[in-house]
């Protein structure tokens, strides 16, 4: 099965990203020769395996650490807005999306 | 005459600091000035001669007030996927060019000045920041936005990727320690191209906080130096459990160091890895595999033999699926990780925009490079209404497949033998235009990777014009110090590993 420009243009837009026509044009013809290396997978029998979505729980059982609650961290506000592209008065500054 | 000191390695280096026979102020002066005269190279993204040289100022100041740790005082460059405190931190990106970051990550400041008083670091110096693919996606270092790295063998070749500025400046004796990152080879193949000794330790071992993330079930940091010994001392000092990666595995911290003089029980002095049983998957030795490639590998498994170590047979029957099924789940992690730059509270803004939504639009496909947005694409898809289950899906459950033919495999060996990559390093721009040549290029790291085993690349021999070779050893779930004690037997009875490249230094 081959992607269209049509699922090119629904996956960017699902991306965000604003591709070039002339990006879309490579990128259908580079995911269409990604997706043909990846037909050899799917005829593979995986029925009745448990996906394994982080590696260590192949060996043994994991389970997700949560931390306590509670401040660890200092505030440091103007240090961590140093690299923001636009702040005013320690806040984010954004396009008006409210009118 | 003693060496120069650019020729040093870690261990040989933290001799001399002990000695007092240098102080960290001249080696630091003098490496500088090697990175200096090595621009065309690539290897470097920025240094910081003042931040270095008060570093090395209070290295030197604290080892004469008494016993400090082994490696301070011995200068390291880190890979710019780990955020740096005082020096940018770019992940090789245009989105984050400029980015400074609040903290350290854990594995800088382990290495270097400690994570606050309970836990001091081990007193290194950082030289400067390595290039690197942009976000780590890459095999050659083409992806970068700061420019490519020259192999330091050949300038026409690429040094590998994604640590393939790690790997060149510790060819080039620019530096003799560096970190890097692996995610599907990313370690192992830069050293096995540049002649260096890597290590990609069990998943979970170093902490993933503050290493710029690609694909977070998979990334893990690792040292690159010139000897197996040198990756232990530096293992040590940037591994072990920490609270704030919640995928840190909770295990004490271990010497790595010790672990790899540790004798077997059955050695002998001619033959210190009597009694290892070294697998060898016949599917690492296809028809596809360079000549020269395989006549390295195979004399150097042939030392591990005269070493006293048994070859036997086994098989991994999916290696040639790790292909599709690291290029899905990776892909998919990074459209994930990667949906964090939104050109609001870091990174790159577009200068026009109709609004909020083109606005992020409009700074993603400015700030990120082609296989960024070619992985973010992919991802997307495969993580998409009505693909999820056939790509993500299949792909998570070929991984657990290709995870037990690993311990299928450990039923017959301890541990696992091959080659790095199919050839020795290709020449720049060759694989640039078919991304999918370069992805088939990895088929002997992704595995390891998938399964989140142990990995390095030790330096086994030369190949076509004079390029190294690098034999891969993988090991089982923490299984590092038997890795590195084979590496360790291996780089006692070979040199290998302690050729230069010719006139690299820039000394």
């Amino acid at each position: 099965m081959l992607l269209t420009p049509e699922d090119v243009n629904r996956i960017a837009v699902l991306a965000r990203l604003d591709l070039s026509s002339a990006e879309k044009q490579a990128m259908l013809d580079q995911l269409n020769g990604f997706f043909g290396i990846v037909e050899r997978m799917s005829a593979v029998d995986t029925s009745g395996v448990e996906p394994l979505y982080t590696p260590l729980s192949a060996v043994q059982s994991v389970s997700l650490r949560l931390r306590e609650d509670v401040v660890s961290e200092r505030d440091d506000r103007e240090l961590n807005q140093r690299s923001a592209p636009a702040v005013a008065d320690g806040l984010y500054l954004v396009p008006k999306v409210v009118e | 005459m003693s060496a120069p000191l650019h020729e040093l390695g870690v261990a040989g280096l933290a001799r001399q600091l002990q000695l007092g026979q240098v102080s960290s102020v001249e080696l630091v002066q003098h490496l500088l000035t090697c990175v200096a005269n090595s621009e065309q190279l690539g290897a470097f993204l920025v240094t910081d001669p003042q931040h270095s040289l008060a570093q090395a100022t209070a290295a030197d100041a604290r080892r004469a007030r008494g016993p400090v740790p082994a490696l301070t005082g011995v200068p390291i460059a880190h890979k710019d996927i780990f955020v740096t405190r005082g020096l940018p931190s770019t992940a090789g990106s245009k989105m984050l060019a400029g980015y400074a970051s609040p903290f350290d990550a854990t594995v800088v400041a382990r290495l270097g000045e400690g994570e606050g008083e309970h836990a001091p670091g081990a007193g290194m110096v950082t030289l400067g920041k390595l290039n690197c693919d942009e976000f780590a996606m890459g095999s050659d270092n083409e992806n970068s936005a700061f420019g490519p790295v020259r192999n330091p063998w050949d300038a026409q070749r690429v040094p590998g990727g994604s640590s393939g500025g790690s790997a060149a400046a510790v060819a080039a004796r620019l530096v003799p320690a560096a970190t890097g990152t692996d995610t599907g080879g990313s370690i192992r193949q830069p050293a096995s191209f540049c002649g260096v000794t890597g290590i990609k330790p069990t998943y979970g071992v170093c902490s993933r906080y503050g290493m710029i993330a690609f694909a977070s079930s998979l990334d893990q940091a690792g040292p690159l130096a010139r000897s197996a010994e040198d990756c232990a001392l530096l293992l040590s000092a940037m591994g072990g459990f920490d609270p704030r990666d919640s995928t840190s595995a909770e295990r004490p911290a271990q010497d790595y160091h010790a672990l790899m003089l540790r004798p077997r029980e059955e050695a002998t002095a001619a033959q210190p890895l009597r009694g290892l049983r070294v697998g060898l998957p016949r599917e690492f030795f296809p028809d596809a595999l360079s000549g020269d490639v395989e006549a390295a590998v195979r004399a150097a498994l042939a030392e591990l033999e005269r070493l006293g170590a048994t070859l036997v047979d086994v098989s991994l029957p999916r290696t040639e699926l790790s292909i599709p099924v690291y290029y899905i789940i990776a892909p998919a992690e990074a459209s994930s990780n990667l949906s964090r730059f939104d050109g609001v509270r870091y990174g790159h803004r577009a200068a026009e925009y109709r609004d909020l939504r083109h606005m992020y639009e409009r700074s993603r496909a400015e700030g990120f490079g082609p296989e960024v947005k070619r992985r973010i694409m992919i991802g997307t898809y495969v993580l998409s209404h009505g693909y999820y289950d056939a790509y993500y899906l299949q792909a998570q459950k070929l991984r657990r497949m290709i995870a037990d033919d690993f311990q299928a495999c450990f039923q017959d060996c301890d541990l696992i033998a091959g080659p790095v990559a199919p050839t020795v390093a290709w020449r720049l721009g060759e694989k640039h235009e078919d991304p999918v040549q370069a992805y088939l290029a990895d088929i002997f790291t992704l595995p390891a990777s998938l399964a989140g085993l142990p990995g390095m690349s030790v330096p086994a021999g030369f190949g076509h014009g004079g390029l190294p070779v690098g034999l891969q050893l993988i090991g089982n779930y923490f299984e590092e110090g038997q890795l590195l004690h084979a590496a360790h037997a291996l780089q006692l009875a070979t040199d290998f590993h302690l050729h230069a490249p010719a006139g690299a230094s820039g000394a």
